[in-house]
């Protein structure tokens, strides 16, 4: 009869560290299989409808919109003629806007390739897999390391006079201190929301706010020479 | 006896030329109804089934299909507007005067066209943050995103199309930023525009891209795209999302067998 310790029997549920998984079912009770039981309609013909209605919906309203708006044609190219100021597509008003503020090679290059990169590697990071709340562990480091990273943020965007992109890094750094300061279990539907976000959610949110900030200024408060100029005062 | 409108669009899916053409037959059982997905080449980047609290309009606002619907109406106006215009210099902008004044709604295309445009740009940007904040980059869909950037660069190669002073400038100042990549910056750029500033060769080479490389790249990664929600499980379900009711859909389906 062989020693009945000739094994160790461990108890583990992550599935990166151990991937195979042995159940031992003690006395007599079945293995039970939870199947989410989830309700589905065929594609055809509800969901093309639905597709259908919805793009639709959206060439009625392109068509008036167009026959309402024309699109702008200004004269005939003139390249010893700079119009001032000289305006990129409003999709990238916000580079434009930074690169008032900062070399070409950072607003034009270092800026957009970092975001990329950002963008890229959030889904491939465990911890926006689990997305857990940012301040539901190791609370007092983490906080300790955000005020360091929004102080050092504000220092920042100061010292560079980037006023317009301040009021949306003390926006998101606001919301950020209410969550730290909320339980999960907090009473206040807002709060239980803000206390469970995620890194990444709090550095998307600050990216959105960036991101409308300073297309918005871009686009409609920027006159001759870059200068500050009020949309409402022509 | 006359038929009546559905029996001829029965007999109509029923016969042997519509079959010969489309594979699937007529019938409005389960059965008929996931083939007509699944035996057509253009719906089959789709699943059958869809879970039925991702139809709600509030699981996705609709975003990626309207997406989808000012794609459509880019492509239309697209070739129709290209038969109106010849990509040099200065004939470009001769023909914005024509589509203004001269061509039959000539105008109103171009102003279709350039709206979509916006709201395509517009759209991608709200239907990425959408699946960001729903949590649905998550394994396997990590790269799904990536095809929103083929978006931007068919938006910017369009502006420079009509050759007007806002066309001009903005390239001008989108590809200055071009040549601050260190090193090969300046190579970009003239690779870019096929010379040192924003002329006729960059006109060619922008026409070039807008209308044929990447109109090709967007439609093949549009269905990589498509198929990939299907073969990734379907949209993304978040797990704090309420559950469909079971209730309504049994009784449709009792009323749909009769």
């Amino acid at each position: 009869m062989s020693d009945p310790k000739d094994f160790v029997a461990g108890i583990d549920s992550d599935q990166r560290r151990s991937p195979t998984r042995v159940v031992f079912v003690t006395r007599r009770t079945s293995a039970q299989v939870k199947v989410a039981q989830e309700d589905q309609v065929q594609t055809f013909p509800e969901v093309l409808f639905r597709a259908a209605l919805a793009i639709e919906l959206l060439a009625i309203s392109l068509v008036l919109f167009s026959l309402r708006f024309n699109a702008p044609l200004e004269g005939i190219a003139d390249p010893t003629h700079t119009p001032n100021p000289a305006k990129a597509p409003w999709y990238f008003l916000g580079l434009q806007e930074l690169l008032h503020y900062f070399p070409p090679v950072v607003a034009g290059v270092l800026v957009p390739t970092l975001l990329i990169i950002a963008l890229i590697v959030i889904p491939y990071f465990n911890i926006n897999i689990e997305a857990n709340g940012l301040f539901l562990k190791d609370r007092t480091k983490r906080l300790r390391l955000f005020y360091l990273a929004a102080l050092g943020m504000l220092v920042f965007l100061l010292a560079f006079h980037v006023y317009v992109a301040v009021a949306p890094t003390v926006l998101v750094a606001l919301a950020m201190i209410v969550a730290a300061y909320s339980s999960p279990d907090s009473p206040s539907r807002f709060r239980r929301y803000l206390a469970l976000k995620p890194l990444a959610y709090w550095i998307m949110t600050w990216f959105l706010f960036e991101l409308i900030v300073l297309t918005a200024v871009g686009t409609w408060f920027r006159g001759p020479g870059w200068s500050w100029v009020l949309p409402w005062r022509s | 006896m006359p038929l009546n409108a559905e029996q001829i669009v029965d007999k109509v899916r029923g016969s042997r030329v519509w079959r010969s053409v489309f594979r699937s037959g007529t019938g409005s059982s389960t059965l008929h109804r996931a083939l007509a997905i699944q035996q057509n080449i253009f719906l089959h980047l789709f699943a059958t089934k869809v879970r039925k609290r991702m139809v709600r309009f509030s699981a996705t606002w609709y975003l990626g299909t309207m997406t989808l619907g000012t794609f459509l109406i880019l492509v239309i106006t697209g070739i129709l507007l290209m038969l109106y215009y010849h990509p040099s210099v200065p004939q470009a902008y001769a023909d914005m005067k024509d589509l203004q004044f001269v061509v039959s709604s000539g105008l109103f295309l171009r102003n279709l066209h350039r709206w979509s445009a916006q709201l395509m740009v517009f759209l991608v940007f709200a239907h990425m943050f959408k699946v960001f904040y729903r949590g649905a980059y998550r394994t396997p869909r990590e790269f799904n995103w990536v095809i929103g950037v083929i978006t931007l660069l068919l938006s910017y190669t369009g502006y420079l199309l009509p050759w007007d002073q806002l066309a001009f400038w903005a390239i001008t100042v989108g590809s200055n930023l071009s040549s601050s990549v260190p090193l090969v910056g300046s190579k970009i750029h003239f690779l870019l525009l096929g010379g040192n500033q924003v002329n006729a060769n960059a006109l060619l080479r922008f026409y070039v891209l807008h209308c044929v490389v990447l109109p090709l790249a967007a439609i093949l990664f549009i269905a990589i795209h498509f198929w990939r929600i299907r073969k990734d499980g379907g949209l993304y379900v978040q797990q704090s999302e309420p559950k469909a009711q079971a209730a309504p859909d049994t009784a449709l389906t009792a009323k749909e067998v009769k």
